[in-house]
């Protein structure tokens, strides 16, 4: 058992080397991806070895390899859990609960009462445990997939209709007063000068929401769930203690909430590319 | 006096949360209806408005208690019971509260030792932060029942194990957060220090470390209340013992609405309460350093 321990010990200082090595090189597209990328290799190779080598029960840590080939024996399961939680529950709840913040916001921006009123409000209800409300929506939507969609309606709300708020006020008085010697009208100046002034912060709202609507997701499914769905499948197999199904699980989230987030930033990116911050 | 109150934010503010409250009644109306319906059909008397409206915000568990129902719940577990009770709220919310702060502070030193080693060892810029960021793609509010197992079978049970998860959650903000401060100086001080032959250790406390106090409270405000939501989560799986987080759940195992709507009442006021502490700090530190407001 110790050779593994030594091993792994070994990699580890091979690979921290040859990473110091690398960062001394000019940077360049290649080693910006390799270093990372033999960083997350050491951290699963250290994890191989040292749960093999002091041998530990896979009931605390199964080692990635186990992960893995269950990973690959049950993707059917792991399918029909990410269409119940992801593609039903969160998708849903992300698409109504920015759609509607957005809506809100232009709204209440027409009166800057409600506005001066609403944005310490919605600041405020930003860093509220608004993930408590999932018992209460369970409650009120049974098991399926719509009360999962309503906690994610309720997380994602408040973070997108700050953001959208701030944005719509982000064109400043000379744009402003450009477009009102066009003559333009408030929906012609809503569409072709504060919305897209306002994308940065849209974009911003909408990458947040992007991890909160997957939490959501899972987590409502811990106060009930149909026998499908990410959340409900951790729960169970923690309870059976099979821990290289739950780990699985916990890579499926992994890879659909970054390529999620990843979508959205490359649509920021097309988006607004004028903005300094995606200049490169 | 008048002006001030036109041009503040104080009356608006008022005048959402009066909307919301309203709000709040009309939907208990709504939702609480078919029962009250259902009730009165079986004692056969027919309701009028002004009857409905009474039977709507008075039920024992209702699908959404007035306003005045959670007051009362949230008056009785507080004030009316001994802190030390089990049935208090007071006594949940300060085991929650614990753990959150000793997350918070385990969080944001690791941020800030995080932080600073990405700022000063390239290595670990370019092979760490990038892992930082994926760390926090694996949703670990979604993974807590699992690590709370995991660490009670190694013998973990208590504070620490919620620590832990709050800790996952609030040092991401601080790292990232961190590492833009103390790049925040221009490169012109930078200079500046290099002329005077400053050392590493002075150009960090004289010139990086001040320059970063801004940006480390904006990301404390952030984390203190992740680090909450982590705690309550965290406590789901303890199988309802203790905390705000098992008060929600044992409600909702027995329909308890008026008490999964306290405990949300009260999370929310820990989360107000450490945001403005967070807050108070910021401007002590900001004064004592000589910024004029």
């Amino acid at each position: 058992m110790n050779t593994l321990v030594v091993g792994a010990l070994t990699f580890w200082a091979m690979a921290w080397w040859f990473n110091v090595r690398l960062s001394k090189l000019p940077q360049n597209r290649l080693t910006a991806l390799l270093q990372p990328l033999l960083f997350g290799a050491t951290l699963l190779v250290l994890w191989e070895l040292l749960v093999r080598g002091f041998q530990v029960s896979p009931v605390l840590l199964p080692p990635p390899s186990a992960i893995g080939s269950r990973f690959a024996s049950s993707l059917p399961i792991l399918w029909t859990d990410l269409v119940q939680t992801f593609f039903k529950g969160a998708l849903t709840g992300y698409v109504i609960g920015c759609g509607s913040a957005i809506l809100v916001a232009v709204a209440v921006d027409r009166l800057p009462f409600l506005r001066r009123g609403l944005l310490p409000v919605g600041n405020f209800a930003s860093a509220l445990p608004i993930i408590g409300m999932a018992p209460i929506m369970v409650m009120w939507f049974g098991f399926d997939w719509q009360s999962k969609a309503a906690v994610v309606v309720l997380m994602c709300f408040f973070p997108m209709l700050v953001n959208t708020v701030q944005g719509l006020l982000a064109a400043d008085h000379l744009q402003r007063d450009l477009l009102h010697t066009y003559a333009a009208s408030y929906w012609q100046s809503l569409f072709k000068l504060r919305l897209p002034a306002a994308s940065p912060f849209l974009f911003n709202g909408l990458k947040i929401c992007t991890t909160l609507a997957l939490i959501g997701a899972i987590v409502a499914e811990f106060f009930g769930s149909p026998t499908a769905g990410m959340g409900f499948r951790i729960s169970t197999e923690v309870g059976r203690l099979q821990l290289d199904m739950v780990w699985a699980e916990i890579a499926v989230a992994a890879l659909v909430g970054s390529a999620f987030y990843g979508l959205v930033a490359l649509a920021e990116r097309a988006a607004t590319f004028w903005h300094p911050s995606q200049r490169r | 006096m008048r002006r001030r109150l036109a041009s503040g934010s104080t009356v608006p503010i008022l005048t959402i949360v009066g909307f919301i409250i309203a709000l709040w009644y009309v939907m208990a109306v709504v939702l609480n209806a078919p029962w009250a319906y259902d009730q009165a059909g079986r004692q056969g008397v027919t309701l009028d408005f002004g009857g409905l409206v009474a039977a709507t915000w008075s039920q024992d568990r209702p699908r959404l208690p007035a306003p005045h129902q959670v007051a009362t719940e949230f008056w009785n577990t507080t004030i009316e019971v001994a802190p030390t009770s089990r049935r208090s709220l007071v006594h949940h919310a300060w085991i929650t509260l614990s753990a959150t702060l000793m997350g918070f502070v385990m969080g944001a030193t690791l941020g800030i030792l995080l932080a600073i080693g990405i700022v000063h060892n390239r290595a670990m810029d370019a092979s760490v932060m990038p892992w930082v960021i994926a760390s926090q793609t694996i949703p670990i509010l979604a993974i807590a029942p699992m690590i709370i197992v995991v660490l009670a079978s190694l013998g973990l049970t208590g504070l620490l194990p919620k620590a832990v998860i709050s800790m996952y959650l609030s040092f991401f903000p601080v790292a990232v957060g961190m590492v833009k401060g103390l790049r925040s100086p221009d490169r012109i001080l930078l200079d500046q220090m290099h002329t005077w032959n400053a050392s590493g250790t002075q150009t960090f406390v004289k010139l990086r470390w001040p320059a970063a106090l801004p940006y480390l409270f904006a990301s404390l405000k952030v984390a203190v209340a992740a680090s909450l939501v982590g705690a309550i989560i965290g406590e789901l799986p303890t199988g309802a013992v203790a905390g705000l987080g098992a008060r929600m759940l044992s409600g909702s195992y027995y329909g308890q609405t008026i008490q999964i709507w306290s405990a949300l009442v009260m999370a929310s006021i820990l989360a107000a309460s450490l945001v403005a502490l967070v807050g108070l700090a910021e401007r002590l530190t900001a004064r004592a350093m000589g910024a004029r407001p």
